[in-house]
């Protein structure tokens, strides 16, 4: 059963307050260098107005897929500056969605714990076999 | 055994990565209805905090509180935070049982004097205290002696909430609910019938990362959960503003997704987050599949009149309480979606 929406074909619920919230913040950025974070799990969506603002904002210049704790979906919007976040979990269900107004999201970047995890397993495997077994 | 490992060390035994545990933190944020900018607090006190150890105690009640919660938990976001505590007895789901269990139970009450947590799911009978016993013990003598080192007890349920069904009329065992026998440290309710997972495992986050118990409404539920009600955020609101209600389940205002007010929805009077959180990882409520609000976080939501009659003529506060909560409802939906939304909408300045 679809749920008609009482505003009829025009703009829906949430939708409208989000893009007007969504403008703001990029104006933010691009003033004062002030990234904004929206998590869309609180808000109220009725049935399809989640997939209608995800279609609103389109799809942009950059996709990315993280693989940690389950699938992560980042991509930029048709609006460079805003960015569609969608974490998965290990079952490939939604764990959260979130709309971030960044150059840049967080967890794109390498992470300082990460990156030295990594140099120690690149340091041991140059590491001269005679070498690694004397220590 | 006492777990001295912190969250990060474990996370990092399961081989989660940096990342993984900042959307881990994320999911935490959310879960707390805390702002994204609230993640780096989140990820620092996360890393560096302790599990801790929880007594859970099961008595008058249909598991389906426990089934809410393990159904959902593994292998989620959630399930990790329910993964990153030291769950040391739980007579449905641990291994040991009898002497064993009991014996488990008092280790974990020992070794965490003055911090464990104590979870209670199921109401408590007094008319006969053999109605329900576990290894021999009357719930009601186990409650007591499991309390009285702990840090707090959270009611996990309507039943350990406020009496649930074993506590409807006749109530024929005498069912009470916890904090009726729990009086000098703090109680948590968290009702439902089941409680949606998420605010149990939000409020076992909130513990974990700030060593704090959630702020309380006036029935001892978590107001980030229980601060409005279902039809605060209903999205079928606007129907209702416009007058637009479903008549019977088949009708074509049913069929348009019209407001289910004259079908008996309680959602008006119900505080929980079930338009928001939703059900089934965030899939939906039962509004959203056509059938009114029960009303189950409510005290004695079972007493209330036919779960079908609207609830201008059900039995509650002699119809006066409708009234009141249909006008003061329509005044603070609007401006609650928008104080929420900046909430939600907190900035963090780039770094
Ligand atoms: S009465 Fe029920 S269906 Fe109608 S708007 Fe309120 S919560 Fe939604
Ligand atoms: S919609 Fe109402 S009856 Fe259903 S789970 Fe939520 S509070 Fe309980």
């Amino acid at each position: 059963m679809s749920a008609t929406h009482p505003f009829g074909a025009g703009p829906r619920g949430n939708i409208d307050p989000i893009l007007n919230e969504v403008m703001h913040a990029l104006d933010r950025l691009l003033t004062d260098n002030e990234s904004t974070a929206i998590d869309l799990s609180s808000l109220p969506f009725g049935p399809g107005e989640i997939e209608e603002l995800e279609e609103q904002l389109g799809i942009g210049e950059i996709k990315a897929e993280l693989d940690a704790l389950g699938k992560s979906l980042i991509r930029e919007t048709i609006y460079p500056g805003v960015w569609w976040l969608e974490h998965r979990n290990t079952d490939g269900e939604t764990a959260g969605r979130y709309i971030e107004i960044t150059r840049v999201p967080e967890i794109l970047k390498a992470q300082d714990a990460d990156i030295g995890a990594g140099l120690k397993q690149l340091n041991r495997r140059l590491e001269p076999v005679g070498d690694a077994a004397v220590t | 055994m006492k777990d001295e490992r912190t969250l990060g060390e474990v996370l990092l035994a399961k081989g989660v990565s940096r990342r993984g545990f900042m959307k881990y933190c994320s999911a935490t944020a959310s879960l707390l209805a805390l702002p994204p900018a609230m993640v780096p607090r989140i990820a620092s006190a996360l890393e560096s905090a302790r599990r801790p150890s929880v007594i859970w105690l099961s008595f008058q009640e249909c598991t389906g509180c426990t089934e809410s919660l393990t159904r959902s938990s593994s292998p989620t976001l959630e399930g990790l935070i329910f993964d990153s505590i030291s769950l040391d007895y739980h007579h449905t789901l641990q291994a040991a049982s009898g002497d064993a269990a009991e014996a488990a139970r008092h280790a974990a009450m020992e070794e965490n004097r003055g911090e464990y947590l104590v979870l209670v799911d199921g109401s408590i009978p007094l008319g006969n205290p053999g109605y329900s016993t576990i290894a021999g013990i009357s719930n009601v003598d186990m409650l007591k002696e499991t309390v009285a080192d702990a840090a707090a007890v959270i009611s996990v349920g309507s039943c350990a909430a406020f009496g649930g069904i074993p506590g409807a009329n006749p109530n024929p065992t005498g069912a009470v609910a916890v904090n009726e026998l729990v009086k000098d440290m703090p109680v948590v309710n968290l009702p439902g019938c089941p409680p949606i997972p998420t605010v149990i495992t939000a409020v076992l986050a909130q513990f974990l990362t700030f060593g704090q118990l959630p702020d309380l409404d006036h029935y001892g539920r978590p107001r980030a959960f229980f601060g409005q009600t279902i039809h605060d955020r209903c999205y079928r609101r606007p129907f209702y503003e416009q007058g637009r209600f479903a008549e019977t389940f088949d009708d074509e205002g049913a069929r348009l997704g019209w407001c289910l007010y004259k079908l008996g929805c309680r959602g008006p009077i119900t505080y929980n987050a079930c338009a928001t959180v939703k059900w089934n990882q965030g899939t939906s409520f039962p509004i959203e599949s056509g059938h009114p609000c029960l009303g189950c976080s409510e005290p004695g939501f079972w007493d209330e009149g036919g779960f079908y009659q609207p609830i201008s003529t059900a039995r509650i506060g002699g119809g006066t309480a409708l009234g009141t909560a249909v006008a003061a409802g329509a005044a603070i939906g609007a401006a609650a979606a928008a104080m929420s939304r900046r909430r939600q909408a907190k900035t963090i300045k780039e770094g």
